[in-house]
């Protein structure tokens, strides 16, 4: 099971374990990590699941889709080169202590 | 005794204090999820009738019933969630009454619970069809529990028959899911078109357009006289004299508010659980959250069914339980997805509204909605960037000049966020 190390606006650390195949907002949900408040329960339709990732993770997560890159571009809080929709992340051993930042809106 | 305890502030709950949770869906579970995260170290019991712990309902009639998201990732909390925000919760419970005078519900199992403060967050229910309509005939499904869903998802068979009645949201999702599983699907709807009360002219012409397409045949203007068959369901009588053949019947006929737990206490009801703009009823010892509850704001009533409401009216209940006081702005938003649209509205629109179509360049199109001048609604068809532009206007109340809207040409600004 990866642990997910949740990186809080207030800068706390929160680390969660987490279950491959599962998305993380799923993971973050299942903890109440504060600021991931999915209102579309992971359907990719509120961008409030809105989380940065560090480089080399996105880049081996592969291409978004357009319909996330869309909703990124206006997401309560500003977008970043490594935001995603934690929706649309989905856990694997790739995310193994990785640190998943909340923006802060 | 409504008027007579009016006076009476119920104080802010101490750490003796037992706030009691009727409903254990979104908007109960986020009630004590909130109450926690405003300080409540009280107890807190969350009293659930159905047997699941608290669960996403929106993916029941999409990506669950298509089969792509399993029973266990339905679920909103880990197991341990619960004990480890001391969280009591009393499952496949019926709350049978509440005793006000003695600030106490009795469970249906005998139990008594006492409150200082008690929430009712008992959602909403699907409408039935009539007996005279049914027949109690077998294969008759609605849709609102998990449990639903699992008894429904069998029945759904390729090459088998589904007659949905009613092109509500839930009809068309339903609908689309199985036209995905192959299907043959007649939809029923008794008004001119569908999503007559919950979408404009516009949105329910282009998503009527969709489904068309997709196979999908409507008859709308029509009503189900009787469903027929022996034992169970083989189709159906309309109004007109038509007959379809079906193996399935899904009646999506609307949800109404849960009120009967309310009602039987004496509390207020009108369109559902009446409480005041901070989501007290008329009992200072009661409020209410979520479908079930019609809040008295200044234009008016307002009980919407989503999660997005759910989430909201939970949050201030438990902000204004622990004392902060603040009056109910609700920020109106839902969505829907069938085939391939996904379909976003922000805002409510009204008939009447003037609407101005901005087609995208692909597939993609938004219909804004004006009244008196001022935009109050926006729904983006596969249009999610104008839909959240539309979104950021609403909530700084702005208005972009109509003419920049209908030209596509025309980038739109959106206002900065706040």
């Amino acid at each position: 099971m990866p642990t997910i190390r949740f990186l809080l606006a207030d800068g706390a650390e929160l680390a969660v374990e987490a279950q491959n195949g599962r998305t993380l907002m799923e993971t973050a949900l299942e903890s109440s990590v504060p600021g991931i408040i999915a209102e579309c329960n992971g359907s990719a339709a509120c961008a409030t699941c809105h989380v940065v990732l560090p480089e080399e993770i996105m880049v081996a997560l592969g291409p978004i889709s357009e319909h996330e890159n869309d909703m990124l571009d206006f997401a309560e809080a500003p977008r970043e080169s490594g935001s995603r929709l934690s929706c649309q992340v989905r856990v694997s051993d790739m995310l193994d202590n990785v640190s998943v930042r909340i923006p802060s809106a | 005794m409504p008027h007579d305890i009016d006076h009476l502030v119920a104080a802010r709950p101490g750490n003796e204090s037992s706030i009691v949770i009727v409903g254990a869906g979104q908007a109960g579970l986020s009630t004590a999820e909130k109450l926690r995260a405003n300080g409540f170290v009280g107890s807190i019991t969350l009293v659930g009738e159905e047997p699941d712990a608290p669960y996403q309902r929106p993916p029941l009639s999409k990506a669950y019933l298509l089969g792509e998201l399993e029973r266990a990732r339905l679920k909103l909390k880990a197991e341990d969630w619960y004990a480890r925000n001391r969280i009591a919760l009393r499952l496949g419970t019926r709350v049978a009454s509440i005793d006000r005078a003695r600030r106490r519900v009795c469970l249906a199992d005998g139990a008594i619970l006492a409150y200082d403060c008690l929430v009712l967050a008992t959602g909403a229910i699907a409408r039935k069809l009539p007996q005279a309509i049914s027949r109690g005939l077998a294969g008759i499904f609605t849709i609102r529990t998990l449990a639903d869903i699992d008894a429904l998802r069998p029945a759904l068979e390729k090459r088998g028959k589904l007659l949905v009645i009613g092109g509500g949201y839930i009809g068309l999702e339903i609908a689309a899911v199985a036209r995905g599983l192959g299907m043959t699907v007649d939809v029923v709807e008794a008004a001119e078109r569908p999503l007559a009360r919950v979408a404009s002219a516009e949105t329910a012409a282009s998503v009527e357009a969709l489904h068309r397409s997709r196979g999908v045949t409507f008859h709308v203007g029509k009503a189900v006289s009787e469903l027929l068959g022996a034992d169970r369901v083989a189709g159906a009588r309309l109004g007109d004299g038509t007959i379809i053949a079906a193996d399935v019947v899904v009646a999506g006929i609307g949800g109404m508010p849960e009120t009967a737990l309310a009602a039987g206490a004496g509390l207020a009801i009108d369109n559902g659980i009446a409480v005041d703009a901070y989501g007290r009823s008329d009992d200072p010892f009661i409020w209410a959250a979520g479908d079930c509850a019609n809040f008295s704001l200044s234009g008016g009533g307002l009980r919407m069914e989503s999660v997005g409401n759910a989430i909201d009216s939970a949050d201030l209940v438990a902000r204004n339980i622990m004392g902060a006081r603040q009056p109910y702005r609700p920020k109106p938003w839902f969505w829907s997805d069938q085939f391939d649209l996904k379909l976003q509205i922000a805002g409510l629109s009204r008939p009447g509204d003037t609407v101005v179509v901005r087609q995208g360049a692909g597939p993609g199109r938004s219909h804004w909605y004006y009244r008196e001048g001022r935009l109050v609604a926006v729904d983006g068809l596969n249009a999610p960037r104008d839909y959240l532009v539309g979104k950021r206007f609403l909530a700084a109340s702005a208005s972009p000049d109509p003419v920049l809207v209908a030209d596509p040409m025309q980038a739109l600004e959106a206002p900065a966020n706040n």
